[in-house]
């Protein structure tokens, strides 16, 4: 039996603007089982960082359900919001803007432990502080020290921890590692797989970077303005990508290895605007297989084509005989 | 005639830099940027240089334009010459010819490159009119071919900044540094904020009118994967000095620099996506109070006592390929982990 986590339907998240509604996220269906790690990858403007915080509750839905452990939380208040928080937290991007620079790491770290009277007493409290801190791979001397004395990956280690304080079940990591030196983003990420594995963690990775995601997830989304465009465990996404954008976006890594120069799949323009999109696949615009009969007559469905894969496109659909 | 010109300007270089250094003078003490860097780039060639945060990479571009603020920076070399002319003691007037006509320079990042209260247009056509001696007129009219040229089109030529994406800012940021012909482009980051699909276009977009225009480019990047990609030749720095040089086949197919390995090392690799990532341990050096022997010896799996103790010259290991590192000085035939499973 499958033990799922996190099952989110309908997903929706509309901002008000001067010109109209923006659909940040729009009609968003996925589900999650414990332990594993969901890549949710698209490029600035798709959506990937709201679903993240809409479905923390950092920002209200429009409409759909988000079920975790079986229970629908998407309008949940009070004291029941606040229990929830305790099993989902968040790494945010940015390690510099996320922390307060006038509280050192020790206030830091023990700042949710307080506030959600998870333990009592100074010395259960900096004893739990020391152990995440260990657990997290900073060492001791670092106490007493504040956030911009310590470089990005050490910054980094501190948000972790301060995500692990709450002994979470579900982890949304929101770019994690993208401020980050390579040599040290490599660290980091094998820290927050060490974690996983000991702690049983589920993973929601949000990214813009496909090998990055490649190197975690169990399975990837890819998001195209608000919509999942395609969803597959992440060997069959990559060996076999079946949506035009997610072909775009394979192609256009660069690969650090000789002799990969290689035809990509060329994408003209720009992504349309999210305000009031008009009924019609979003990508149309973009697409290189755009067929306006087809593509601009509604918005595609996400379809099962293979074993678990699923793809909103409806030439690559009909190709496939659906 | 015209062809003998040709010849003798393969020979010469286009950019020549022998015993860089950079350092600037603060209150906290003193930042070793830039510690005895050596550069030749031939004309149309591409040369990536490479490293992390900090390793002195963009210091290296700003002092080949003068550019390094004095205050606090001084700026030391033995020779820095843009295509045979010698910059260093040239006076601002001069300096300001190069600037943009010889040599320009694409910021990392276009959203803080351009001035938001000047359209696009009266922005490419500023350095137009100044290094062409054109007309107002004449000079918009070739912003607009300018535009057009890096894939935007001229109707927007009165727009201002804000009315673009970042991926058309960046190709604004293209066209500026392209409207007089360069002989030499320096790319800093030129692609690190736009996303995939556009950074893929803006470096196909470099790479056509860099062979269209015979310009020779530096790419200042972090990414392996771009240098790839673009580049002819490697520079990979650390700690304000180059530790490896070479060919871009020498450098990524047999490297010879621990900290080369080691950024090799940390990309996840797309082929298989389930072994563990092998980062480089540690942190790289405070620039104000360097190592005395090879800087990343603290972090280098590789090294012994006696690289903590001397620092190594970069040397010739055949070919056009160099390296800094004493392992080769103990042992000719010592081989990184990288080469060993090579083959």
């Amino acid at each position: 039996m499958a033990d799922t986590i996190l099952e989110v339907k309908h997903l929706k998240k509309y901002f008000k603007t001067g010109r109209g509604m923006l659909h940040a996220v729009d009609d968003i269906n996925f589900t999650l089982e414990r332990g594993k790690t969901l890549g949710l990858v698209g490029e600035s403007g798709c959506g990937k960082s709201t679903t993240g915080r809409v479905i923390l509750r950092l920002l209200e839905p429009t409409s759909g359900e988000i079920i975790f452990e079986g229970k629908d939380i998407s309008r949940i208040k009070g004291s029941e919001m606040r229990h929830m928080r305790k099993d989902l937290q968040i790494i945010f991007q940015d390690p510099f803007s996320s922390l307060d620079p006038k509280k050192t790491v020790s206030q830091i770290i023990a700042e949710p432990i307080k506030e959600n009277h998870i333990l009592r007493g100074k010395h259960a409290i900096e004893e739990r502080v020391l152990e995440l801190m260990d657990t997290v791979g900073l060492a001791e001397r670092y106490i007493n020290t504040y956030p911009h004395e310590l470089d990005g990956g050490r910054r980094q280690r501190i948000g972790i921890a301060r995500a692990l304080a709450m002994e979470p079940k579900l982890i949304i990591c929101d770019e994690p590692v993208s401020a980050l030196d390579v040599s040290i983003q490599a660290q980091i990420l094998n820290l927050l797989r060490e974690l996983q594995e000991k702690l049983g963690l589920t993973y929601i990775f949000i990214t813009h970077d496909l090998s990055v995601v490649n190197h975690f997830s169990d399975d990837i989304a890819v998001m195209y303005l608000g919509q999942i465009v395609e969803k597959a465990p992440a060997e069959e996404l990559f060996e076999h990508p079946i949506h035009p954008y997610t072909q775009a976006l394979l192609s256009a890594i660069p690969i650090p290895e000789l002799g990969h120069r290689r035809e990509r799949v060329k994408l003209t323009g720009e992504i349309t605007s999210p305000i009031e999109p008009p009924e019609e696949c979003r990508f149309a615009a973009r697409c290189p297989l755009c067929d306006d009969g087809i593509c601009r007559k509604m918005v595609p469905e996400l379809i099962e084509v293979r074993e678990s894969h699923f793809v909103a496109c409806p030439i690559k659909q009909k190709e496939m005989g659906f | 005639m015209e062809n003998k010109g040709k010849e003798e300007i393969t020979d010469r270089e286009i950019l020549n830099i022998e015993n860089l250094r950079v350092r600037f003078e603060t209150e906290d003490g003193i930042v070793y940027a830039v510690n005895g860097v050596n550069l030749k780039l031939g004309y149309r060639k591409t040369l990536g240089l490479v490293g992390e945060t900090g390793a002195g990479k963009t210091t290296t571009a700003l002092a080949m334009l003068r550019l390094v603020p004095d205050p606090p920076g001084v700026v030391e070399c033995d020779r820095l010459e843009i295509d045979g002319q010698d910059v260093r003691g040239m006076s601002i007037n001069r300096l300001e010819d190069v600037r943009g006509k010889d040599i320009s320079m694409i910021f990392q990042d276009p959203m803080t490159a351009l001035n938001p209260v000047l359209t696009v247009g009266e922005q490419i056509a500023e350095s137009i009119e100044i290094h062409e001696h054109l007309h107002k007129d004449e000079a918009l009219k070739k912003a607009g071919d300018m535009l057009e040229l890096v894939g935007i089109p001229r109707a927007r030529l009165g727009e201002y900044p804000h009315q673009f994406s970042g991926g058309m800012k960046q190709r604004v940021v293209i066209a500026i540094a392209l409207a007089c012909n360069p002989k030499l482009l320096i790319a800093d980051e030129p692609t690190t904020a736009l996303d995939v699909t556009i950074q893929a276009q803006v470096l196909e977009l470099m790479t056509e009118l860099k062979e269209k225009y015979n310009t020779s480019m530096i790419m200042i990047t972090h990414d392996l994967g771009i240098v790839a990609e673009v580049c002819d030749e490697v520079a990979v720095m650390y700690a304000g000095k180059i530790v490896e040089q070479g060919s871009l086949e020498e450098v990524f197919g047999e490297t010879l620099h621990p900290y080369t390995e080691g950024l090799f090392n940390s990309l996840p690799n797309i082929k298989n996506r389930t072994a563990w990532l092998k980062p480089i341990h540690g942190l790289m050096p405070d620039p104000t109070d360097l190592p005395p022997g090879c800087a990343f010896a603290p972090r280098c799996n590789y090294a012994t006592e006696e690289c903590s103790a001397s620092c190594p010259a970069l040397k010739n290991m055949g070919g056009t390929h160099f390296v800094a590192c004493s392992a080769y000085e103990r042992d000719p035939d010592f081989l990184l982990e990288r080469r060993r499973k090579n083959g």
